[in-house]
C-alpha cells in the first residue's frame, strides 16, 4: 500500500531493536478481554482508478451548476471564487502543515492569520478579530457564552429572525448550563421587534442578524441603543459576511461582538461544511474571547514576525477555565479568506457586493411585475422572501424536474408563513437564469 | 560524509498585504453585469472597507512565498505527540474539490443529494465498525466539539431519567480540552493521578467514584502512550455507581482493528478525522470530530440523522430525545469525503496495518533514544512515546531548546511539554507514513542533538537560525498584543 | 532560575505556602508575590486584580497572575476586605519580576483578623520549605 512504506525487511530489522519477534507481541500490554478478534468489516479496497469511478459516480448524482440553477441562500452561498485562490490555498506548505506551535517554521501560516484578522476588522469596523470558529452558529453559541461571562448574568435574548439552525445550535450550547434563551418576535416589515425587549431583565446579551434570515437589514443602531438601556451587550450575527462590502458594518454602529459565517469569502459550500466561524469584538473584551489570536513581534535578531498570544485564555492552558475549549478551528478556511479578500481587494469588493444587491432587485422586479407578493417591504440583500399561491408546491416540484430550486419553502421554519420561499440571488446568476426562473413560474 | 537534512536556502522576505500594491489594482475577475444598478438607502451604505488594491500577480508572489516559509508534512517528518501527523493522500484533495461535492447546497431537496447523504451514511457506519460502537454522528467539527457533543449526550441521558450529577473525572494525564469541555457542559472536573506505570490505576478511580460523578474521560490510548490496561476494571467501577465512560480517541491510530472500544465498557467517544483518518490539519483545521456511541446513547444524538429507506438516503429530524444541533448543517463534509477515501484506499487489513506499524515505529524509536534522552516510564508504549530533559538539564539545556535546534536539523520537533505529568515532555509520535530511513534519520539527528548539549550547548541556545526568524520575543506579544495591521 | 541561596526573602516580611507575601503596615497588611515565585514564572505579562471593596477569606483567590505559557491564582494569606490594588501592574506586569516586594506590590487588605499573620512562614521557614521541595524535585 503506498502509504505505507515499510518493507518485510525493514519491519524484521526495527523489530529487533525494539525485541520482540513479531507485531503482534507490540501490543502485549493491550489485555485479551479487551482485543478484537475478527478483521473489520468493511469492503475491500479499492485502487486508485476505482475510487476515480466510484466517486465521481457519487459527485454525478448532486444537482450543482452548471446544470442546475439553486436561487437558495440561507446560510450556503454560490459565489464565483477564482482559480488563483483555489490554486494558491491548495499548496501543501498551508494544507499538511500543523497548529503553528513552533513558530519559526510556521511565518506563513502566522502572517496570513494576522493579515486574515486584520481584513476582517476592517470588513466588520471592529478592533479585534480571532483566527477562526467553526462555523456561524457556533460563533454565535460562544458569542453568547462570553457575554454570560463577562456580566455572570444568565439569560440572553436573540431575534426569531436569526437562521433557525443558528438558534437550534444555540439552543443546544446554553442548555446544560441552564442558561435561558428568549426569542424576540418579528414585525410585519421582516425585521426584529426590539420593542419585546422592554420587559426583560437581567440580559447578559441581546444578538440580532443582519442581514436576517428573510434577507432583511436590520436597525443596528436600536441593537446598540436597547441593549445600552438594558446593560446587555450587544451581538450582531450575519450569514452572507459579503454584505458588508455594500452595507455599513455593525462596528460603527458600536456593536460589542460581531459574530458570522465567512463562507462566501472564497470556500466552497460543501454541502454545509466545512465553514468559516467569524469572531470579531472590542479590545476590552479580549481576555474573556474564545478562539486562537495571531499577534506580531520582532525575533532575536529584531526582525518582524508572527506568533499566537493570549494563549493563557485558552484550553491547552486554562483548561476548565478556559474562555472555550476550542482547539483545531477552521484555519485553512480563514486563510483561503484571506487570500480571496487580497484578490478582490477594495475596488473589487463593491462591485461584486452591489452587482449581488441588484441582481436580487431585478429578480424581485420581474416577480413583482408577473404579480407574485414579495412579502417584507424593509431593504434587503441578496435574498428575499416571496409568497406565492397556495398552490405554489406542484410549480416548485416541477421546477425542479426542470433542475431548478426556486427557493426555500418557509413553512416547516415558520409555520405562519405558508407558502412563502426564501430566494436568493448572487453574482453566478445571469439575467437569462432569472428571466427563465420567473417564466417557469409563470407558465 | 551524509548530507544533513536540514539546510539554508533562499526564500524572500514578503511584507504585509497592505504594504503593497496600488491604486486601482484588482486581483478578481468579477462576473459579469447584466442588470442595471439599482437604487439603496444611503442611510444603509457604509465606506469601501479598506481592503488591499493588489493585482492577481501580487496576490500569487505574496501567498508563494508565504507558503515557504511553513514547514508542512510534504516537507519531512512532523513527529507531534497526539497530533498523529500521518501522509495526507492527494486523491483525497481531488475528491473534495470535484463540483458535484464543492458545489453542494445543504439545502438541496435530498433526491437531488444522494450521493453526499451515501457517503455520510456509510463514513457513519464504517467509523462504527472501526470503533466497535453502535451508531455515530459526523456533525461535530472538530475534536474538541466532538467532546462536547459526547458530555452533553451524558448529561442528557441521565437528565432523561431525573438524575443531577456535578462532577466529572478526568486523568491527570488529559489533554487541556477534556475539563474544558466537561466544563462547558456544567460538570465540575475531578483530577485522578495515574499510577507509577503512567496508566490509571482502578483504587485511584475507586477512591473519587460516588453518586455525584456523572463519568470519567479517558483517553485510550493516554497521552503518555500507554494502553489504560485496566479499562475494563475502571469502567465497571464507573458504572456500578451509574456513570458513563467517555473515550478521548484522539490517539486510535495505536488500535484500528486490535481494540474493540465497544467491548471495554466505553460508552462514548469521539474520534479526530484529521489525526487517525488522515485528513490535513491545514495549519489549524478544519478536522472532524464524530462521535460513535452505543445503543443507549443513541436516542440523543443530535440531529438531523442520515436515514435509508429501500436504497434511498433522507435526512431525519424524528428523534425527541436529540440533544439538537451543535453545526449550522451536517458538519464538515468536505472533511468527511477525505476520511472516507482514505478508508476505502486502505481497506481493514492496511488500516490494521497502519497501526501496528505507527506503533513499531514509536516503540523503535523509544529503543534507540532511550540511552539519550531520559525516558520516564520504560515500557512498551504503543503509538507515542515521551521523553523528558533530565539528562540535559545538567547542561543548562531545556526540551525548548532540543526542539529548537531539532528545526535547523530539518525536523519538525515533537510536542513539548505535554502531558504536564512529565516535567520537560517530549511527545514523539511518528506514525505509520515514516520509513525506516526517515526514522534513522531523526534518530541520528537526536543523538547527535544531545552531545551538542554537552559539548557545544550555544549551537542549542541559539537556534533556530536556519528558519525565517530566530526565537519571538512572546512576552512583548502577550504584553502589549497587536492583533491586527 | 535562583538557587535557593540566591532568593530574596527579606526578613521583615511574612510568607504564605503559595509564595505570597505579606506585611503588616500600621493596619493594613500589603501583599504581594514573592521572588521564588516571580522567578518560577519568569516574565509576567499580565496580572488580574480584584475590585476595591471585595472581600476575601484566608485561602480564598483574589487573583490571577500570568506568564506566556503558565496561569496561576494568587491566594489571600490573611483574610480581609481589599481596601487599594496596585494599578500600575495593568500596564507594567513585569514589576512583579523586577521589584516583587516594593513596586510589584499588589493589594492592600484590611485584616478581619490580623493574629492571620502569625500562621505565616517566616524568611527563614519559606527558605527551608523551599530547599525542601527542591530537592524533592531532584533540583
Amino acid at each position: 500500500m503506498r502509504y505505507l512504506p515499510h518493507t518485510d525487511d525493514d519491519i524484521s530489522a526495527m523489530l529487533k531493536v525494539v525485541g520482540v519477534g513479531s507485531l503482534e507481541e507490540l501490543f502485549s500490554t493491550v489485555p485479551e478481554d479487551c482485543r478484537k478478534k475478527e478483521p473489520l468489516d468493511l469492503p475491500d479496497p479499492l485502487t486508485e482508478w476505482e475510487l476515480n469511478q466510484h466517486m465521481a459516480s457519487l459527485a454525478a448524482t448532486m444537482a450543482t451548476m452548471p446544470e442546475y440553477k439553486v436561487f437558495v441562500g440561507a446560510g450556503s452561498y454560490e459565489h464565483f471564487v477564482p482559480s488563483s485562490v483555489l490554486s494558491l490555498l491548495g499548496r501543501s506548505e498551508f494544507v499538511t502543515s500543523y497548529t503553528p506551535y513552533q513558530p519559526e517554521v510556521s511565518q506563513g501560516t502566522l502572517q496570513g492569520i494576522f493579515e486574515y484578522q486584520t481584513l476582517i476588522c476592517r470588513l466588520l469596523g471592529m478592533e479585534v478579530a480571532n483566527a477562526s470558529m467553526y462555523d456561524g452558529a457556533s460563533a454565535l453559541a460562544e458569542a453568547l457564552l462570553m457575554a454570560t461571562r463577562i456580566s455572570k448574568k444568565k439569560k440572553v435574548a436573540i431575534s426569531r429572525l436569526i437562521h433557525p439552525h443558528y438558534r437550534e445550535v444555540v439552543k443546544t450550547y446554553l442548555w446544560p448550563k441552564e442558561y435561558e434563551v428568549l426569542e424576540l418576535p418579528y414585525l410585519k416589515d421582516g425585521k426584529t421587534d426590539l420593542s419585546a425587549l422592554d420587559g426583560m431583565t437581567e440580559l447578559a446579551a441581546i444578538a440580532i442578524q443582519s442581514p436576517n434570515f428573510f434577507g432583511c437589514i436590520e436597525d443596528l443602531a436600536a441593537l446598540r441603543k436597547k441593549a445600552s438601556e438594558r446593560e446587555a451587550m450587544s451581538i450582531a450575527s450575519f450569514t452572507e459576511a459579503l454584505a458588508y462590502g455594500l452595507l455599513k458594518n455593525p462596528g460603527s454602529y458600536g456593536v460589542d461582538i460581531v459574530c458570522g459565517e465567512g463562507q462566501s469569502l472564497g470556500i466552497p459550500q460543501s454541502f454545509g461544511g466545512p465553514s468559516l466561524g467569524i469572531f470579531a469584538s472590542k479590545m476590552n473584551y479580549i481576555r474573556s474571547m474564545p478562539g486562537r489570536l495571531v499577534g506580531k513581534t520582532a525575533d532575536k535578531d529584531g526582525k518582524r514576525g508572527f506568533v499566537l498570544t493570549l494563549a493563557t485564555r485558552e484550553q491547552h492552558i486554562r483548561r476548565e477555565r478556559a474562555t472555550s475549549n476550542i482547539c483545531t478551528n477552521q484555519g485553512l478556511c480563514a486563510m483561503g479568506a484571506a487570500i480571496y479578500m487580497a484578490s478582490v481587494g477594495k475596488n473589487g469588493l463593491r462591485e461584486l457586493a452591489k452587482l449581488n444587491y441588484d441582481k436580487a432587485q431585478y429578480l424581485k422586479r420581474r416577480l413583482e411585475e408577473a404579480a407574485f407578493k414579495i412579502r417584507f417591504v424593509s431593504p434587503t440583500f441578496n435574498e428575499f422572501v416571496v409568497e406565492f399561491p397556495s398552490n405554489f408546491e406542484q410549480t416548485y416540484n416541477r421546477l425542479l424536474d426542470q433542475k431548478i430550486v426556486a427557493g426555500l419553502p418557509l413553512a416547516s421554519y415558520y409555520p405562519e408563513l405558508t407558502n412563502c420561499y426564501l430566494l436568493g440571488v448572487t453574482e453566478t446568476k445571469t439575467k437569462e437564469d432569472m428571466d427563465i426562473l420567473v417564466r417557469g413560474i409563470e407558465s | 560524509m551524509k548530507e544533513k537534512l536540514g539546510t539554508t536556502g533562499l526564500v524572500m522576505n514578503e511584507p504585509l498585504l497592505w504594504e503593497r500594491g496600488g491604486n486601482g489594482r484588482c486581483g478578481f475577475s468579477i462576473p459579469r453585469r447584466d442588470v442595471e444598478s439599482f437604487p439603496i438607502n444611503e442611510d444603509l451604505v457604509g465606506p469601501v472597507p479598506d481592503f488591499p488594491e493588489l493585482s492577481e500577480v501580487d496576490v500569487v508572489r505574496h501567498y508563494t512565498r508565504l507558503s515557504q516559509w511553513n514547514y508542512g508534512v510534504d516537507t519531512g517528518m512532523y513527529p507531534l505527540g497526539s497530533c498523529t501527523m500521518k501522509y495526507n493522500p492527494k486523491v483525497n484533495e481531488k475528491y473534495a474539490n470535484l463540483p458535484g461535492f464543492a458545489g453542494a447546497h445543504p439545502f438541496l431537496p435530498p433526491s437531488m443529494a444522494q450521493g453526499t447523504l451515501k457517503l455520510m451514511y456509510d463514513l457513519e457506519h464504517f467509523l462504527s465498525e472501526i470503533t466497535g460502537m453502535d451508531a455515530t454522528t459526523l456533525q461535530p467539527a472538530a475534536g474538541a466539539q466532538g467532546e462536547l457533543t459526547g458530555t452533553m449526550l451524558i448529561y442528557a441521558f441521565l437528565r432523561s431519567k431525573g438524575i443531577h450529577r456535578s462532577k466529572f473525572l478526568i486523568p491527570d494525564t488529559a489533554h487541556g480540552t477534556n475539563p474544558a469541555s466537561v466544563s462547558l457542559c456544567g460538570f465540575h472536573p475531578v483530577p485522578v493521578k495515574s499510577n507509577e506505570d503512567g496508566i490509571l490505576g482502578p483504587e485511584a478511580v475507586a477512591e473519587v467514584m460516588d453518586e455525584d460523578v456523572a463519568g470519567i474521560l479517558v483517553t485510550n490510548p493516554n497521552t503518555l502512550g500507554f494502553f489504560e490496561e485496566n479499562i475494563r476494571e475502571i469502567s465497571e467501577i464507573v458504572h456500578g455507581k451509574g456513570g458513563l465512560v467517555y473515550c478521548d480517541g484522539a490517539n486510535m491510530n495505536a488500535v484500528m482493528g486490535i481494540v474493540e472500544m465497544g467491548k471495554i465498557g466505553v460508552d462514548v467517544m469521539h474520534l479526530n478525522l484529521h489525526k487517525t483518518f488522515s485528513t490535513p490539519h491545514g495549519g489549524g483545521g478544519p478536522g472532524a470530530g464524530p462521535v460513535c456511541v452505543k445503543k443507549g446513547l443513541e436516542p440523543f444524538l443530535p440531529v438531523p440523522r442520515v436515514v435509508q429507506e429501500e436504497g434511498t438516503y433522507r435526512l431525519s429530524y424524528d428523534y425527541p430525545g436529540s440533544i439538537g444541533r451543535v453545526h449550522s448543517f451536517y458538519g464538515n463534509f468536505g472533511v468527511m469525503i477525505k476520511a472516507y477515501s482514505y478508508i476505502l484506499s486502505m481497506g481493514p487489513d492496511n488500516l490494521k496495518k497502519a497501526s501496528q506499524l505507527a506503533v513499531l515505529n514509536a516503540n523503535y524509536i523509544k529503543e534507540s533514544l532511550k540511552a539519550a534522552f531520559n525516558l520516564p516510564y520504560d515500557r512498551p508504549c504503543m503509538h507515542e512515546c515521551v521523553f523528558s530533559d533530565k539528562q540535559q538539564n545538567v547542561h543548562k539545556i531545556t526540551t525548548l531548546d532540543v526542539a529548537k535546534r531539532l528545526i535547523d536539523c530539518g525536523f519538525h520537533p515533537p510536542t513539548i511539554y505535554f502531558p504536564l505529568v512529565v516535567a520537560g515532555a517530549m511527545m514523539v509520535e511518528p506514525t505509520e507514513s515514516e520509513s525506516k530511513e526517515t526514522l534513522d534519520e531523526f534518530i541520528e539527528t537526536c543523538k547527535a542533538i544531545a552531545n551538542e548539549a554537552e559539548e557545544d550547548p550555544d549551537l542549542l541556545h541559539e537556534a533556530p537560525k536556519n528558519a525565517k526568524v530566530r526565537r519571538l520575543d512572546e512576552v512583548t506579544a502577550a504584553r502589549q498584543p497587536c492583533l491586527m495591521g | 532560575m535562583k538557587s535557593v541561596d540566591e532568593l530574596n526573602l527579606p526578613e521583615d516580611y511574612r510568607f504564605a505556602e503559595d509564595h505570597e507575601w505579606a506585611k503588616l503596615e500600621g493596619d493594613k497588611v500589603r501583599v504581594g508575590l514573592d521572588d521564588y515565585a516571580q522567578d518560577q514564572l519568569q516574565a509576567i505579562v499580565y496580572v488580574e486584580l480584584p475590585q476595591v471593596g471585595d472581600s476575601f477569606k484566608k485561602g480564598e483567590p483574589f487573583g490571577v497572575v500570568e506568564s506566556v505559557k503558565v496561569v496561576v491564582d494568587c491566594y489571600m494569606p490573611v483574610g480581609g476586605e481589599i481596601i487599594a490594588v496596585n494599578t500600575a501592574l495593568v500596564n507594567s506586569p513585569q514589576l512583579v519580576n523586577e521589584s516583587p516586594y516594593d513596586e510589584g506590590w499588589m493589594i492592600d487588605v484590611k485584616p478581619t483578623d490580623v493574629r492571620e499573620m502569625d500562621t505565616l512562614y517566616t524568611s527563614e521557614s519559606i527558605r527551608e520549605a523551599i530547599l525542601e521541595k527542591m530537592e524533592e524535585e531532584g533540583q
